[in-house]
């Protein structure tokens, strides 16, 4: 049966960290997981979320695994590191949201330093989406974790020029975030790296929609980006791509709702860890490398689907 | 692939005589085309010319249909090989597998299940689609009690999976003409399973060895015996293998015409791992990259839940999104003095508010504006959701003529825009509810009292 295809792209490799801990993710030479027509030498990485401040609204299941770490980000941190061997981690800076915590980059930046001193691992660290307020925020943080190589995010068209900049400053990576849009994504890479970042440290954030809340908007336009790095060669779309899941999934309705509040959904913690499992698992199909997630059992089966899949 | 009208027009008898209704064998042939006349309104076309015509007009992936009635599927029929090229049609089904070495306790629970696993979302009704019942023990009286015993418990069609013709003859004898897919034909009893599936009109399932050359040689043989409703199982029992034959069976049917390979397709998580979780996550697998018929241990709803709603996601038209009529909708008995709520009008969005205001019992108008069917903060963010818009449609709507107070409730993720809304919005106070729908009932519960 010969229906190979043969692909003229290919996606860049990009390394986050430093030394021996350091993750590099890209590198592929086909569609997502066909490793019968191309080759994967990096595998998709999960990354652990830790917050800044303690999360006020997690459903019991996302609670328990860190039950006694939420409210010190270090500890959390290492605990992700050590025992739930997380591949990075990636530190929301949840507080500066002007409409919950507004807390300022001179807030934030000593957590940020004592979390990056703290990991050998390497470091996500994620603004609020706010793009004034992370335009305050992320160079603070970024100079925080100054010499460790972290990726910087989310970058918006708004706000490129302070956040992206200061990725570029302090030696960092930077992920360019587009909301669900083949050409503003391709458009946000042109411009970063036009200010000086090499296209070597751009990670694209394609926006995440969770299973049910906007997931086919996203798989679709990861495809679509995939398919233009592979079979148009197109530059601005070869970067890898990465994730937000955890924080969306466990927002969502039939994940928090109890067993007890709707006992036809079944058990609440099977069915939030297949959730958020199911958003992972598909969205590497679309061509996700990192996979930023929250609880340690949906970890556990998106790395046996990635291991399953291109062993 | 679709003929033009030329390709069928050439193919006519160019007498424009107009008995097919239309006056010129041109305008039949464009109706055709278009899809709103079929072949056979032509009395005059030769046998050739309508066999030419039937084959190439042939969808490149062949729809069966598994099971007669209300509860038959309709799997295949697909056009493209990524969501966005167009839409994938004809959602895959799930199917528990019940055998005839299960103790009656098991058997009861998982037909329970087959039934019982129904969930309403966003106005669709998710199920699994079909019930798998496998003869373990060879018994053909076992099978065929056990077959009788599913068909008395459920309405949901039947994959009937045995490889010997003799137990399955019995099994179909027992199912009555109830069109279940038949599992498996194979190389050494395809002449007799395709015999009965002919005799009972019922699809079958073909199973490969994992080489795909030989499939095709096997299912030629099939089709040359005259059966047309066929489903593939490339044979293959590991997620990263089955997934490259998927693939490849979709490629070669929709890119290279592959005839013999243009058929929905069944897998079998079930068999690829002990572990149900990764059993659910390989079906996730297979609801987007290709699996028709996906075979589940069983349906345990925590499991049965996402899978439903991934299989829904990848089928949703994504050039359609989903939208509900602008409007007032009244929840529970609204009086004057219950609250008013403003969303958009997302099916998704609407749906999932609209059960939360439900759920609170406490009664409310919720304003349903137009934003062409985009989320409250995308459309926000297009300029659809904005006191420019939201003034006019508050005013014209009709709520101020139903409620005597003046208080609106906007969604927690637009509180940015209050006070510019409650400027423009003149003598209303502009309220910001909470971000999340789920947190709703607490809220509604508090305004009310
Ligand atoms: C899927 C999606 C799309 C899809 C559209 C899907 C659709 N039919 O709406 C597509 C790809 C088309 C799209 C396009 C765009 N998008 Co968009 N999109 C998303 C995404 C991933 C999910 C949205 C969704 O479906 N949510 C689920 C629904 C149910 O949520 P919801 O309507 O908000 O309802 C919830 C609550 O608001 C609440 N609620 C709803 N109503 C009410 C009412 C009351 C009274 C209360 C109390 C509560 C309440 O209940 C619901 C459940 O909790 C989000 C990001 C994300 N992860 O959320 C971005 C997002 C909404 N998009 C965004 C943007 C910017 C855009 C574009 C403008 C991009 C562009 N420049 O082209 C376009 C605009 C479209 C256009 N040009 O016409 C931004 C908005 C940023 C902002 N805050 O302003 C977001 C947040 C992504 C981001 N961070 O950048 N998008
Ligand atoms: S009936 Fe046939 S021959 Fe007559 S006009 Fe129609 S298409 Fe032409």
């Amino acid at each position: 049966m010969e229906v190979k295809e043969t692909y003229n792209g290919k996606i860049r490799e990009a390394t986050i960290g430093l030394g021996d801990t350091a993750v590099t993710v890209g590198g592929e030479t086909s569609l997502p997981l066909y490793m019968f027509e191309g080759t994967a030498p990096n595998k998709p990485v999960i990354a652990l979320e830790v917050y800044d401040t303690k999360p006020e609204d997690w459903p019991e299941a996302a609670v328990a695994p860190y039950a006694d770490v939420l409210d010190d980000p270090v500890k959390w941190a290492l605990k992700c590191q050590d025992e739930y061997k997380a591949d990075m981690i990636c530190l929301n800076l949840a507080s500066t949201n002007p409409s919950t915590g507004d807390r300022t980059g001179a807030d934030i930046a000593p957590i940020v330093k004592a979390v990056s001193d703290a990991i050998k691992i390497p470091l996500i660290v994620y603004g609020t989406a706010n793009a004034d307020k992370d335009a305050e925020v992320m160079p603070k943080a970024a100079e925080a974790c100054q010499g460790k190589r972290a990726l910087i995010g989310p970058v918006e068209e708004e706000n490129y020029k302070t956040v992206a900049a200061a990725a570029l400053g302090f030696d960092h990576l930077a992920a360019p975030h587009s909301p669900i849009d083949v050409n503003i994504a391709k458009q946000l890479n042109i411009l970063i790296t036009q200010l000086g970042l090499a296209p070597e440290r751009v990670i694209i954030d394609p926006t995440t929609g969770a299973l049910g809340y906007g997931l086919e908007y996203c798989y679709s336009v990861m495809e679509r980006l995939r398919l233009a790095a592979m079979t148009q060669n197109d530059s601005m779309t070869q970067m890898p791509m990465i994730n937000q899941i955890g924080r969306e999934v466990w927002k969502a309705k039939e994940v928090k709702t109890p067993e007890a509040d709707e006992p036809a959904w079944g058990d609440a913690e099977t069915r939030g860890v297949l959730w958020e499992a199911l958003t992972a698992t598909a969205l590497i199909m679309a061509g996700s490398n990192i996979l930023v997630m929250r609880h340690p059992k949906a970890v556990e089966l998106t790395r046996q689907f990635v291991a399953a899949l291109t062993g | 692939m679709a003929l033009t009208g030329i390709d069928i027009f050439k193919q006519l008898p160019k007498t424009n005589c107009g008995d097919c209704g239309v006056p010129t064998c041109l305008a039949f042939a464009m109706k055709i085309a278009a899809g709103q006349a079929e072949l056979a309104g032509c009395p005059h076309l030769s046998e050739d010319a309508a066999s030419a015509l039937s084959e190439a007009s042939a969808p490149p992936i062949r729809a069966v249909t598994i099971g007669v009635g209300e509860d038959a599927v309709k799997v295949g029929g697909e056009l493209v090989l990524y969501r966005h090229e167009k839409t994938f049609f004809n959602p895959c089904v799930f199917a528990a597998v019940i055998d005839d070495g299960m103790d009656a306790a098991t058997i009861d629970g998982l037909l329970k299940q087959t039934n019982e696993s129904r969930f309403v979302r966003v106005e669709q009704d998710l199920k699994a689609g079909l019930v798998g019942v496998k003869s373990l023990s060879g018994d053909t009286a076992k099978f065929t009690a056990l077959i009788e015993k599913v068909k008395a418990a459920t309405t949901q069609p039947m994959v009937l999976m045995c490889g010997d013709p003799a137990a399955i003859e019995a099994g179909l004898k027992a199912a009555g003409e109830t069109s279940p897919l038949i599992y498996a034909a194979t190389a050494d009893n395809y002449e007799a399973m395709a015999a009965l599936a002919l005799e009972h009109k019922a699809p079958l399932a073909v199973c490969g060895t994992g080489d795909l050359d030989a499939l095709v040689e096997l299912v030629k043989k099939i089709m040359a015996a005259g059966v047309k409703d066929i489903v593939l199982d490339p044979g293959t029992r590991n997620p990263k293998d089955t997934l490259e034959r998927l693939v490849y069976i979709r490629r070669a049917a929709l890119n290279k015409k592959v005839k013999e390979l243009g058929f929905p397709t069944i897998v079998f998580p079930n068999e690829e791992t002990e572990d149900k979780m990764m059993e659910a996550v390989y079906a996730g697998l297979y609801v987007g990259k290709y699996g028709s018929v996906i075979m589940l241990s069983d349906l345990n709803a925590a499991r049965a839940l996402p899978l439903y709603v991934l299989r829904q996601n990848i089928y949703t038209d994504p050039q359609r999104p989903m939208q509900v009529k602008p409007g007032i909708y009244p929840i529970g008995n609204p009086t004057a003095d219950s609250p008013v709520l403003i969303t958009s009008n997302f099916s998704l969005t609407y749906f999932i508010v609209s059960g939360e205001v439900e759920g609170s019992r406490v009664p409310a108008w919720l304003c349903v504006m137009d934003t062409e069917g985009l989320s409250v903060m995308t459309s926000w963010a297009a300029g659809k959701f904005v006191p420019e818009k939201i003034v006019p449609f508050i005013k014209g709507v009709g709520i101020e003529e139903k409620v005597k107070h003046r208080k609106l409730v906007i969604p927690g993720y637009l509180a940015t825009m209050s006070g510019e809304l409650e400027d423009e919005l003149e003598g209303w106070n502009v309220e910001v509810g909470p971000r999340e729908a789920a947190d709703i009932p607490p809220f509604l519960k508090s305004w009310a009292s």
